[in-house]
């Protein structure tokens, strides 16, 4: 067994489970206005009215639980021109070929288009999803304004949907990461072998 | 109001199997507003609100005769007041009674999220089911003639149902039934049509060229038409030209629904065959060493 390099601390692991949270409950009051097949998650909710009264809010929930981990994470999620190279080898990674991949840092080029695509459709969301929440902010909008504000507001849940389905199945498929989430910590093998660059980081001077 | 029975229920809002198809010798309805007919009396506003049992709170007169100013979730019928000069120096005070136009593709229930909240029946009328209303607004977003109000009160959304209660039962509208001057006709659709496009020829004859039906094809053509004096020009009194459901609604209510489906569903599917054939990436204890070189 190897040592444990600390990922994340108490707070941001916190923040993470709480977004996830109000991602799912935000997300199935959505979708079932989104499509009739999905409309029985808004019996979660105690029925369409319920799921209509608390999605606005619970949108409001999700979008300021990702700002803490936004200005947690934001500095390490900028890009730089080692990406450009991991990103041309994206296909060789998702074939299984590891070892061929370049050298990344504490993310690598699809740990952070997932960061930023998250950052976009979550301003689309939030800015699009006032201007159609009634009772109390639609008034204020006109109906042709309201009309390009649902179907931004659908397109960027959507992607923000997929987002996540990468997200969650990133974790699932490299061995050893959702402890980060679960306990803050990471194995030295998996540092050294998915985060080669952060790892040296970490570990300078110890 | 659900006061037809389910059986005559031929779309439905939120529904993808198909409603009853068995009931199909229904006649298709019309209510027909004679415009060159009408003396502007509010007789129909009137009938509309003791039939229905409706209040609206006593407004404000903003100085014109359109009273109230304009429909809400209680007046779902208004008259609207028009003084427009289609020839320069021809003043014409054309008077417009406003509501729910009954489109054959009606972009109300096109747009509804809740299961059974809008429905259209086999005579053409669409009502709202309020007990299935949640008080999103979407109907709204969907109506291209500006008509569902959303109440303060109870935040259900309100229209015109062409006294579908009373129709259910063989009677004319309220509003029919009390029209002083026969402005408004009720009858089959067909039978509206041709005696709309009589009293076109009738108002030709008098002067009026380019009288017209209003009966729009770009929402399927309505259940209540407009005989207009200016035809052409319906934008005079605050009539779409060329009304449609919108295409950001269509989009949004249409195509987007089944892709972004498929694609959530896509991309789970996705990542599952692709652990299956790739497998995941392992913590290699082996590497370590070479890692760190």
């Amino acid at each position: 067994m190897s040592k444990l390099i600390r990922r994340y601390s108490d707070g941001e692991r916190l923040n993470h489970w709480a977004l996830a949270i109000f991602f799912f409950l935000a997300g199935l009051s959505g979708l079932a206005f989104f499509h009739p097949s999905l409309f029985f998650f808004s019996h979660l909710f105690g029925g369409g009215a319920w799921a209509r009264i608390l999605h606005p809010f619970l949108g409001v929930l999700m979008v300021l639980s990702f700002l803490g981990l936004f200005f947690r994470l934001w500095k390490d999620n900028l890009f730089d021109e080692r990406d450009r190279e991991w990103r041309r080898n994206a296909g060789r990674m998702l074939r299984g070929d590891k070892a061929g991949m370049p050298p990344v840092g504490k993310y690598n080029a699809g740990q952070k288009t997932v960061f930023w695509v998250m950052v976009l459709s979550l301003l689309v969301l939030l800015v699009t999803g006032f201007m159609f929440w009634r009772p109390w902010f639609a008034p204020y909008f006109t109906i042709g304004v309201m009309r390009v504000a649902v179907l931004l507001h659908s397109i960027a849940a959507v992607v923000l949907v997929l987002t996540v389905i990468v997200h969650i199945y990133a974790a699932i498929w490299v061995k050893g990461t959702v402890r980060a989430m679960t306990r803050g910590t990471v194995s030295e093998t998996w540092a050294r072998q998915n985060h080669p660059l952060w790892h040296r980081e970490v570990t300078q001077g110890k | 109001m659900a006061s037809l029975q389910s059986l005559d229920v031929v779309a439905r809002s939120a529904t993808t199997t198909p409603t009853p198809q068995v009931r199909n010798a229904v006649p298709q309805v019309a209510k027909l507003i004679d415009e060159s007919k009408c003396i502007g009396c509010k007789a129909c506003q009137v009938a509309c609100m003791n039939w229905n049992d409706l209040r609206d709170e006593v407004g404000q007169n903003i100085g014109v005769y359109d009273n109230p100013a304009d429909l809400t979730p209680s007046s779902w019928t208004v008259m609207r007041f028009f003084e427009v000069e289609p020839e320069e120096g021809k003043l014409e005070w054309l008077i417009r009674k406003d509501g729910c136009m009954h489109c054959e593709d009606p972009g109300c229930l096109k747009a509804c999220p809740s299961p059974g909240a809008i429905v259209k029946y086999a005579n053409g009328i669409v009502d709202f089911i309020s007990e299935n209303c949640i008080g999103c607004g979407y109907c709204v977003k969907g109506c291209p003639f500006n008509v569902p109000r959303i109440s303060a009160k109870d935040n259900k959304a309100y229209k015109c149902t062409l006294c579908s209660d009373r129709v259910g039962v063989g009677l004319e509208p309220a509003c029919v039934k009390t029209c002083p001057t026969g402005a408004i006709g009720f009858g089959t659709k067909p039978d509206m049509v041709a005696y709309a496009q009589k009293r076109v020829g009738e108002l030709k004859e008098r002067g009026f060229q380019n009288a017209g039906l209003y009966n729009p094809e770009g929402v399927g053509g309505t259940h209540v038409m407009y005989v207009l004096k200016h035809a052409d020009r319906p934008e005079l009194e605050g009539l779409p030209a060329n009304p449609t459901i919108s295409p950001l609604v269509a989009l949004w209510k249409g195509v987007a629904k089944p892709l972004a489906l498929a694609g959530m569903i896509g991309a789970v599917l996705a990542g599952f065959f692709h652990y299956m054939k790739v497998g995941p990436v392992e913590e290699k204890a082996d590497s370590d060493e070479k890692a760190d070189a």
